[in-house]
């Protein structure tokens, strides 16, 4: 899929080679996995991007020029991503690149833009891709391993000391599932019982009936992303487990409580970010204002609920757009540079701060500790 | 000149003289994704076209191909170059344990055999996350040609090493698939084609002739999954996904299973167009679909031998 959200004839032209891009007017390159198995992430991503770009210029564009978006749909194919990302930089000379819906697609945009020389801003989760720290690599959403951080913050605030875990084996829950365990001993934690499932399972009651049974446990977590962990809750209601039951970030969304029911989901924790409890968040909030424009816009234009993951697709368009306008150049190198100077950019996401060091700039603070109340999402802290 | 002599320099012609015509550096990247594909798709005209045989599980052998260079050079620092011929040799023995028994039966078990071994291949480096990193995909180093290329002189982008790297794969794959079509092997294995009955009667020891081709392409599979892991430097578990073996299949029936020109029109047409269709938005698979009803419909054995029939007139 490609969206020229401009005259297709400049592009023509400079395809044909008969025309230059002019320097000062900024060209963004997307691959997104708009279609495909990842489509439920890159779907509200690409529909964020163009909604924001339309915007953009509706207001006169950066810098006094118009912004154009090239966007094409990899359908979660890493290959596929790759080539996109070589016509991208090669046939349609952007300035920069936003996208890599997934850890796979990202990888291999990443692999191309650092050889080109040209900034790349991942919504992929994996923390692979910025660490070690790549000069011209950049991304929005939080890692597995945070969310883990929170998770285990909040537990130990509970005095749970006892915890079992069950798992999707889907790259999602596996991935948090690791960094679960690798940071769990640093909050006192320790994993009675470990259990997956896979992605299609209908039934997690085995697993479940096991760790109720683990000697000592005391809460309950599950790394997991899609309808899974919606069965989780309803087995774990089903079983009568008087635990508190925590979620991943994968499954903050009003889609979970319709999912997995209501009453089920009562009770049941996650870390979300701010965009999902919009409405709550206090006056004088620094996400406030973003979070509620993005949601309204969002959801006037597409009649859709607003996801974490078109969050991290406005996310990324912001922060490029502030770099754009702090450098006041569309130089690749002038755009990098300012990429890493942002400061205190309020996202959906959270607070963004980079440094040379750290090119994802959120910490645990970006995280809001959700409770289902009355079949609401509601902030606990 | 022979017809094999022609069609290799044609397709030399065409592979050196394309970059003369590239807007960008892009196409260069197009190029070698062609060449890569179609270097697997003539490993399916050996099986298929030559033999009569069909494997629903091709992709398994380029994830084997592709994953050696991904974990070889790490885990036995074992030269990336040499990490192709390890994963062209696991191929070649999974291929053999595979096919030994399934072969000596008549009819499409292979493709119910060989559809079951892509899956497990998948399946494993889906789930091995020890080994594998999981359905993430992995890294695979640099193979170091290109940087060796520069020190004697030879500064090439990386786009125009690979167009180059891959270019020189498929003539020598398809200058190996062209001996082995007039060579004894390559008669037994049309004669088979026909009827295997009529092919035993005459003393070619069946069961063999077929294992052999299926070895073969395997290992065709298994060197181009290596040279797109390599060129991409990253692979992840789809390349043994059983998509991508339907497509392997789909691009050497399109160009016309039988013929090695074939399966690089097949190959090529079918790596252009999802490229070509981008601007047609949501369209892009009922056009490929229907592309590939129509030719199956008006040009049932593909594009290249129905084309050079119609220009030889019935004389063939």
């Amino acid at each position: 899929m490609k969206t020229t959200l401009k005259t297709a004839a400049p592009a023509a032209l400079i395809a044909l080679g008969l025309a230059t891009a002019a320097s000062a007017e900024l060209k963004i390159g997307a691959s997104i996995s708009a279609t495909g198995p990842a489509a439920f992430l890159g779907d509200p991503e690409a529909k964020t991007l163009e909604m924001l770009v339309e915007e953009l210029n509706a207001k006169g564009g950066i810098n006094g020029e118009p912004v154009e978006l090239v966007l094409y749909d990899d359908g979660g194919d890493a290959n596929k991503a790759r080539t996109f990302a070589t016509r991208l930089i090669e046939d349609d000379e952007v300035q920069a690149i936003i996208g890599g819906t997934t850890t796979g697609t990202s990888m291999s945009i990443l692999a191309v833009a650092e050889d080109a020389e040209v900034p790349f801003i991942s919504l992929a989760g994996a923390i692979d891709i910025i660490q070690p720290v790549k000069p011209w690599t950049f991304k929005t959403p939080h890692t597995d391993r945070m969310a883990c951080q929170k998770i285990f913050e909040d537990m130990k605030k509970q005095g749970i000391a006892r915890i079992g875990m069950i798992s999707g084996t889907d790259g999602f829950g596996a991935s948090m599932q690791a960094q679960c365990k690798d940071v769990v001993a640093d909050y006192g934690i320790e994993v009675v019982a470990d259990e997956t499932y896979d992605p299609k399972d209908a039934d997690m009651t085995a697993q479940l009936t096991k760790i109720k049974n683990a000697e000592g446990v005391q809460a309950v977590l599950n790394p997991g992303f899609g309808q899974g962990p919606s069965i989780v809750t309803r087995n774990y209601k089903q079983l009568a487990i008087d635990l508190p039951l925590y979620q991943s970030h994968g499954v903050a969304s009003d889609g979970f409580i319709e999912l997995a029911g209501a009453d089920a989901a009562e009770g049941v924790r996650l870390p979300g970010t701010a965009l999902l409890v919009a409405a709550l968040l206090a006056e004088g909030d620094a996400q406030k204002p973003v979070v509620t424009a993005y949601k309204a816009a969002y959801e006037g234009k597409f009649k859709q609920p607003v996801s974490t993951f078109g969050g991290y697709a406005h996310d990324g368009f912001a922060l490029l757009t502030d770099a754009v306008t702090r450098a006041g150049s569309t130089e690749p190198q002038a755009i990098r540079d300012a990429l890493e100077a942002t400061k205190a950019l309020a996202g959906t996401t959270g607070i963004y701060t980079m440094t040379p060091e750290d090119h994802l700039g959120l910490d645990l603070s970006a995280f809001r500790m959700l409770q289902v109340k009355d079949g609401k999402w509601t902030i606990v802290e | 000149m022979s017809q094999k002599h022609a069609t290799l320099l044609v397709l030399a012609a065409l592979i050196a003289l394309s970059p003369l015509f590239f807007p960008s550096g892009y196409y260069y990247r197009i190029g070698a994704l062609m060449f890569v594909n179609a270097l697997a798709v003539t490993g399916i005209v050996i099986l298929t076209g030559y033999a009569g045989q069909i494997s629903l599980g091709h992709a398994g052998f380029a994830g084997i191909g592709g994953y050696a260079c991904a974990l070889a050079p790490v885990h036995w620092c074992l030269p990336p170059a040499l990490a192709v011929v390890l994963g062209a040799a696991i191929s070649a023995v999974l291929a053999w344990l595979v096919g030994r028994p399934i072969l000596r039966l008549k009819g499409y078990y292979l493709g119910v055999a060989s559809l079951g071994f892509g899956i497990l291949v998948a399946m494993v480096l889906n789930n091995e996350r020890w080994l594998t990193k999981g359905p993430d995909g992995i890294e695979v180093p640099d193979l170091g040609l290109r940087g060796l290329l520069k020190d004697v002189g030879l500064d090439l982008s990386n786009g125009e090493f690979w167009y180059g790297l891959t270019g020189i794969a498929l003539l020598v794959g398809a200058w190996l698939a062209l001996n082995l079509y007039h060579s004894p092997t390559g008669r037994a294995l049309r004669a088979l084609h026909g009827s295997e009955v009529a092919a035993g009667t005459v003393g070619i020891d069946v069961a063999r002739v077929k294992l052999q081709a299926f070895v073969i392409s395997a290992v065709y599979a298994s060197v181009a999954g290596s040279l797109l892991a390599l060129q991409n430097k990253f692979i992840t578990p789809d390349v043994a996904g059983f998509m991508h073996s339907i497509e392997m299949v789909t691009m050497a029936v399109l160009g016309g299973v039988g013929s090695v020109p074939g399966a690089v029109i097949g190959a090529g047409i079918l790596t252009l167009l999802p490229q070509v269709l981008t601007v047609f938005a949501d369209y892009e698979q009922v056009i490929l679909g229907l592309v590939m009803m129509l030719v199956m419909i008006f040009l049932p054995q593909g594009l290249v031998p129905s084309v050079l029939r119609k220009l030889r007139g019935k004389d063939e």
